[in-house]
């Protein structure tokens, strides 16, 4: 068996809240492979962002195990970078600095940075915008950023948070096929939260379905056709009644 | 444009409500003119109050920036620690909060038994006037930054230890302005004040000066004089604002 990059096992999630203890997250069990791109779909409340973040580390595992290459995570780290559905770009740093912020902070020298913010700026198509202050951007330009700076940081696993899910549709779907074309030529591993079922067939290789009260896992799907994907093909169509299935409780 | 039209209609008002009457307690805008230009270069009037500008608006100078800068120099640090370190914040918070409704001017008796009458207590007010300004915009400058930029910060690999200086310092630092601004506002508020306490040199002792003596011009010249270096400096602080938060929406 080959050796997951993210292995999930048995973890569950309770906060205290107003002094009783509420379960965010039960029992989750999820192994993913270097590479491979896994949707986390379901409603609000079903856990699937606090297992986001327990990834990354912002929070803790009430009960289970949550392993990288085998390791307990901690705490946050660059190995797993985070892009926010609100962006979090530091609004006092140009797009390149904001680009440049990981590899500045873990000690880079600096024409390695500067090569690395050149590179990154230019893979978005930011370069015109390189010297420009996040409050000058539009949304898709920002969430072109956030997706920069965790690719210059040489992240492993790449975690997103709805991150389109401020953007209007048409620059929606040209941030899922850019994001699909960085994914395939960095050989990236993928954990992307959303709640839209269209968006993750088209993006994901996986898709794990959620369900609240309390917050568990009750599928994991395999999408296996071709990319890219058409949205009005029947197969994509098919896949869309059976997840919106899943996700209404009839299994 | 219209910047200047009502002030040049203030004037003129002025000018117009002085016309006429043989004496009048309210000096008419040449008067306070040629007082103006006998007090900067002398040549007119030549007594007391003759060629003294300088020397007066040097010496109201050096203590607003002076109380401003010792101000600055106690509030940023202090206000930081407050606002980020909870053990300091229960220890100094309360204490601060309960003296900060204290207007300035109530100190001054005070001031006057501890610094004795003179400049050391007009330094003392400036220092007070600008302190809380600078120290409650600073506390919540570092108090309010936005934790999402804490978990950016931690996933791009910053230490906790480096957020200080990267993460809540320059966002903090729209608020830290605010605050000098206002302190530095304030300074000039209280140095009449503060150097009507029996200071020799000084723009507010001129003013008492020039009351006591019935030279109404010599205290216009002095409210003018006044009016105009606050504006000047407060424009100094607001661009070198602007150069440092051309990032900022709200400041660039």
């Amino acid at each position: 068996m080959v050796e997951a990059i993210l292995d999930v096992r048995g973890v569950s999630k309770r906060f205290a809240f107003n002094g009783e203890s509420v379960t965010a997250l039960t029992d989750a069990n999820l192994r993913i492979e270097k590479g491979e791109f896994v949707c986390l779909i379901g409603p609000s409340g079903c856990g699937k962002s606090t297992l986001l973040r327990m990834v990354a580390g912002f929070e803790s595992v009430s009960d289970g195990e949550l392993l990288m290459w085998t390791k307990p995570v901690t705490g946050p780290g660059p190995d797993r970078g985070m892009v926010f559905q609100d962006y979090g770009l530091f609004p006092w740093l140009t797009v390149r600095k904001n680009i440049g912020f990981g590899p500045v902070a873990r000690g880079r020298p600096a024409k390695e940075v500067r090569a690395t913010e050149e590179r990154f700026v230019e893979m978005v198509g930011l370069t015109r915008f390189a010297d420009a202050f996040p409050h000058q951007l539009s949304g898709g330009m920002k969430q072109r950023v956030a997706i920069a700076r965790v690719l210059a940081n040489d992240a492993e696993v790449v975690l997103m948070d709805e991150p389109f899910g401020a953007l209007d549709a048409m620059t929606r779907e040209r941030l899922q096929a850019e994001l699909l074309e960085i994914w395939a030529k960095q050989k990236l591993t993928v954990l992307f939260v959303t709640h839209a079922i269209e968006e993750a067939i088209v993006l994901a290789d996986r898709v794990v379905v959620m369900s609240p009260g309390p917050g568990r896992i009750v599928a994991d799907e395999r999408i296996d056709l071709p990319r890219p994907r058409d949205p009005t093909s029947p197969e994509f169509n098919a896949m869309r009644r059976h997840l919106g299935g899943l996700l209404a409780g009839h299994h | 444009m219209l910047a200047v039209v009502f002030p040049l209609g203030a004037l003129l008002a002025w000018f117009l409500s002085t016309l006429g009457s043989g004496f009048s307690l309210i000096p008419s805008p040449g008067e306070v003119g040629m007082a103006l230009y006998d007090l900067a270069f002398g040549g007119v009037y030549d007594d007391a109050f003759s060629e003294t500008l300088v020397t007066h608006a040097l010496a109201s100078m050096s203590r607003v920036f002076g109380g401003f800068a010792l101000a600055a120099a106690v509030a940023l640090p202090l206000g930081m620690m407050i606002g980020r370190v909870p053990l300091v914040r229960a220890i100094l918070d309360p204490t601060l909060q309960l003296l900060r409704p204290v207007p300035v001017t109530a100190w001054l008796p005070l001031a006057m038994i501890v610094f004795g009458l003179g400049p050391r207590s007009a330094f003392f007010l400036v220092f007070l006037g600008a302190f809380y300004p600078v120290l409650i915009n600073t506390v919540f400058g570092v108090r309010s930054v936005e934790p999402r930029l804490f978990e950016a910060a931690a996933m791009l690999g910053l230490s906790p230890s480096a957020s200080f200086a990267k993460v809540v310092l320059p966002a903090a630092l729209p608020s830290i302005f605010t605050g000098l601004r206002l302190g530095l506002g304030f300074a000039w508020v209280v140095i009449v004040v503060g150097e009507m306490t029996g200071v020799q040199t000084g723009l507010g002792a001129i003013i008492m000066e020039a009351r006591q003596l019935s030279r109404t011009e010599i205290v216009i010249c002095g409210m003018a004089v006044i009016g105009v270096l606050g504006f000047v400096s407060d424009k100094l602080v607001m661009l070198i604002g602007q150069r440092l938060l051309r990032w900022s929406p709200q400041h660039g």
